[in-house]
């Protein structure tokens, strides 16, 4: 079916666009964006006013927990949730079971995800084998197997030389390396971030050190190998100002903030819910500030969910023994709006979505994140001011895992299409 | 449900009027039906006392450990607690190695939990009971006054690691007392808590002090590189005679126990006369009666 969005305010920031006007898809395509009415009787009208039209949004950082853990999520479920919350794009973490460090693994996740869910999901393939943080994988078969980065993630490497010549194998083939920046001799056995908070509940902490000690190194292995680095969900104001420090150096340096890190601290983590422990932790306030700093200054490149479903079981663990993580795909549109309407509305709607779209896209080489002519019509329309109640027995996800259980969040997702594709509608 | 989770949930001055009522021969009133008593680390005072407070109101004990209950088969907290209350039993008594623990139980539970000791967040019954022995030993001043403002009390040793210390600073600094935590600096919590003071001088926080309180020290924080040898803590904080030459004269020491003699207290000072140790343990019974009372009758 073709398709007629007529009437909303189109956000493109890969053509740096922003005018009210009606979009156009035909043959799956991007066919037009117009301001005048096409009065096509063919196309199916979809009325827009008030709403925004944009490229789907881009999730570089997810977790789908195929193959081997899908009690958690499944690539149906995690594509699914994906759509329902504005994402097109998804690309999905190697720490499976087994790791995806195999150009076979990489290959039937990405035909079983085309299979299974309409969402486009792109694979990052581990770092090491087995995530070991030993030795390498073949970065040259996983790229040709269709690997778009590179990363142990949960499970950094620790070993400095392993990095440095992974980095430099990386760079040769043309894979970016992704990095969870964790000194694990720092962290080992903490469950939450170590201050105030972890003092008075009896929690071993985990320091912000941990986090700042490993950026510091990976961006100066990323110097010296010219290896394309991009840090995952940064969480601490040093960290921020680490970033700014070898950007202006010139390294090949990009990073992501999760919506949680910008909504929450560790307070959160008073009366040991489990919801709200996550790696890297939720920090203090002044860690949170010089996020949201990082992200209006442009520090920040782009916006990441780090989606890690978990079973209730698994959550109702006690918070020492319960795993890390929360999902995100449903609430980080609505997450973001609540954190920009708090402070003052520094996005304007065009630079939300590139933070949430394009630029995320760009960082890892992705076609996707544009509304242009010709371009597959990966497309969402939202409705930016809409304010509606977490309920987390209504995610599509498996995961119920989110700190955000009964908050107002402000912007929703009406529709999402994938190629043309209607894959979503808020209406049911 | 009034969940005894933290020192914070205890009414401190009914509390002690009530374990004084007791101790002077009130009889309490008698319940019926079972109390759970769910013990994943070893405990001799704490059940101990807890066990014969059940009995002394009436109520049985059903002591549960990982060796001889379902937990040794993988059974979840979670799952436990909801069976022991599709079970009745009235309360479940809780003692874990993990800080919030017994949070994470009464969020499964249709009965009050009462918290034995979580890992290194709280122990709310021994601050109860340390507490009421100070009360007990300046005379039982009027309990709904600041009736430890002007006394200073040092907590001394694994602070960092201690449930004790932690629940002990929320109940003293309640009732007035300025507050000390001392310990190596390894030891310390890694933030300062709120309302007391934290020093890693054992002269600063034994200076014109009027109760002493030692922690045990656990011989893993050797193993896993805290201190470097016993020697060492000893040397510099093990609860001397020589070292109370600068605390207040009428100085009491305390210490929740097991004592390890020769470690963080000396001989003579444990079974001196500015011990209240004996006292202490005396007074658990009473004090886990009201707790569970308090409990049940809410």
């Amino acid at each position: 079916m073709d398709y007629l969005l007529a009437n909303g305010r189109v956000l493109d920031p890969s053509q740096n666009r922003d005018e009210v006007a009606h979009l156009v898809i035909r043959g799956g395509r991007i066919a037009e964006i117009t301001p005048i009415l096409p009065s096509d009787p063919s196309l199916k009208r979809i009325d827009c006013d008030g709403l925004w039209v944009a490229p789907g949004l881009v999730d570089i950082h997810v977790h789908l927990r195929e193959p081997g853990q899908s009690y958690k999520e499944t690539l149906q479920t995690g594509g699914a949730a994906a759509l329902a919350g504005g994402f097109t794009t998804i690309c999905c973490m190697p720490n499976t079971e087994p790791p995806l460090d195999s150009p076979t693994l990489v290959r039937e996740i990405r035909q079983r995800a085309e299979r299974e869910t309409p969402c486009r999901v792109y694979v990052v393939a581990a770092l090491t084998q087995g995530m070991a943080g030993e030795q390498l994988c073949d970065y040259h078969a996983l790229k040709q197997a269709g690997a778009i980065a590179c990363s142990d993630d949960a499970f950094p490497v620790q070993n400095a030389e392993v990095m440095r010549r992974a980095m430099l194998a990386c760079a040769a083939y043309g894979l970016p390396v992704v990095t969870h920046c964790e000194d694990k001799s720092l962290s080992a056995g903490g469950s939450m971030h170590r201050g105030v908070v972890s003092s008075l509940l009896g929690l071993q902490g985990i320091p912000a050190s941990s986090e700042t000690v490993q950026i510091a190194r990976n961006a100066l292995l990323a110097w010296e190998t010219g290896c394309q680095l991009h840090l995952q969900h940064l969480s601490t104001a040093v960290g921020v100002a680490l970033v700014r420090f070898f950007k202006a150096q010139g390294v090949r340096l990009t990073c992501e903030v999760c919506p949680h890190h910008l909504l929450l601290t560790d307070s959160a983590c008073e009366g040991y819910d489990t919801n709200a422990k996550m790696n890297p932790p939720l920090r203090t306030e002044s860690d949170r500030r010089a996020l949201s700093e990082g992200l209006i200054e442009g520090v920040i490149d782009c916006i990441a969910t780090d989606h890690a479903p978990h079973a209730p079981f698994e959550k109702e663990r006690t918070f020492p023994d319960a795993p890390f993580g929360i999902v995100g795909l449903e609430t980080a549109f609505g997450c973001i709006g609540l954190w920009n309407h708090q402070q003052g509305t520094p996005l304007s709607p065009l630079e939300w979505i590139r933070l949430m779209s394009t630029a995320p896209a760009q960082i890892l080489n992705l076609t996707a994140g544009t509304l242009q002519v010709g371009a597959p019509a990966d497309v969402v329309v939202l409705d930016p001011h809409a304010r509606w109640i977490v309920n987390p027995d209504e995610f599509r996800s498996k995961g119920r895992n989110t700190p955000f259980r009964g908050w107002e969040l402000i912007g929703k997702v009406r529709y999402t299409f994938v190629g043309g594709e209607c894959v979503y509608s808020a209406a049911g | 449900m009034p969940h005894l989770l933290s020192a914070h949930d205890l009414p401190l001055a009914p509390m002690l009027e009530r374990i004084r009522q007791y101790r002077e021969g009130t009889t309490p009133r008698q319940g019926r039906g079972t109390i759970a008593l769910l013990f994943y680390e070893p405990s001799t005072r704490t059940r101990g006392a807890f066990e014969q407070a059940c009995v002394m109101l009436g109520y049985h004990p059903l002591v549960l450990t990982p060796s001889i209950s379902s937990i040794v088969k993988g059974e979840s907290l979670a799952d436990t607690v909801r069976t022991l209350c599709a079970q009745g039993v009235r309360a479940i008594v809780i003692r874990h190695p993990h800080a919030g623990a017994a949070h994470t139980a009464s969020r499964f539970s249709t009965v009050p939990i009462l918290n034995a000791g979580d890992g290194a967040h709280e122990h709310p019954t021994q601050a109860l009971l340390d507490i009421y022995t100070l009360w007990s030993h300046r005379g039982y001043p009027n309990p709904h006054t600041r009736w430890l403002e002007g006394v200073k009390v040092a907590i001394v040793g694994d602070v960092k690691h201690s449930r004790v210390a932690r629940s002990n600073a929320i109940l003293l600094t309640q009732a007035g007392a300025e507050v000390w935590l001392c310990a190596p600096p390894t030891l310390l919590p890694d933030a300062p808590l709120p309302g007391v003071q934290q020093t890693h001088s054992i002269e600063q926080a034994l200076q014109n002090a009027h109760v002493v309180m030692a922690l045990r020290l656990q011989t893993e924080r050797m193993e896993s590189g805290f201190l470097p040898s016993l020697n060492a803590y000893r040397r510099d904080y093990q609860i001397t005679e020589a070292r109370l030459q600068v605390a207040h004269p009428d100085c009491v020491v305390m210490h929740p126990g097991p004592i390890q003699r020769g470690v963080e207290i000396e001989d003579a000072v444990a079974d001196g006369s500015r011990s209240l140790i004996l006292t202490q343990v005396q007074v658990g019974l009473t004090v886990r009666a009201v707790c569970l009372e308090y409990a049940l009758e809410n």
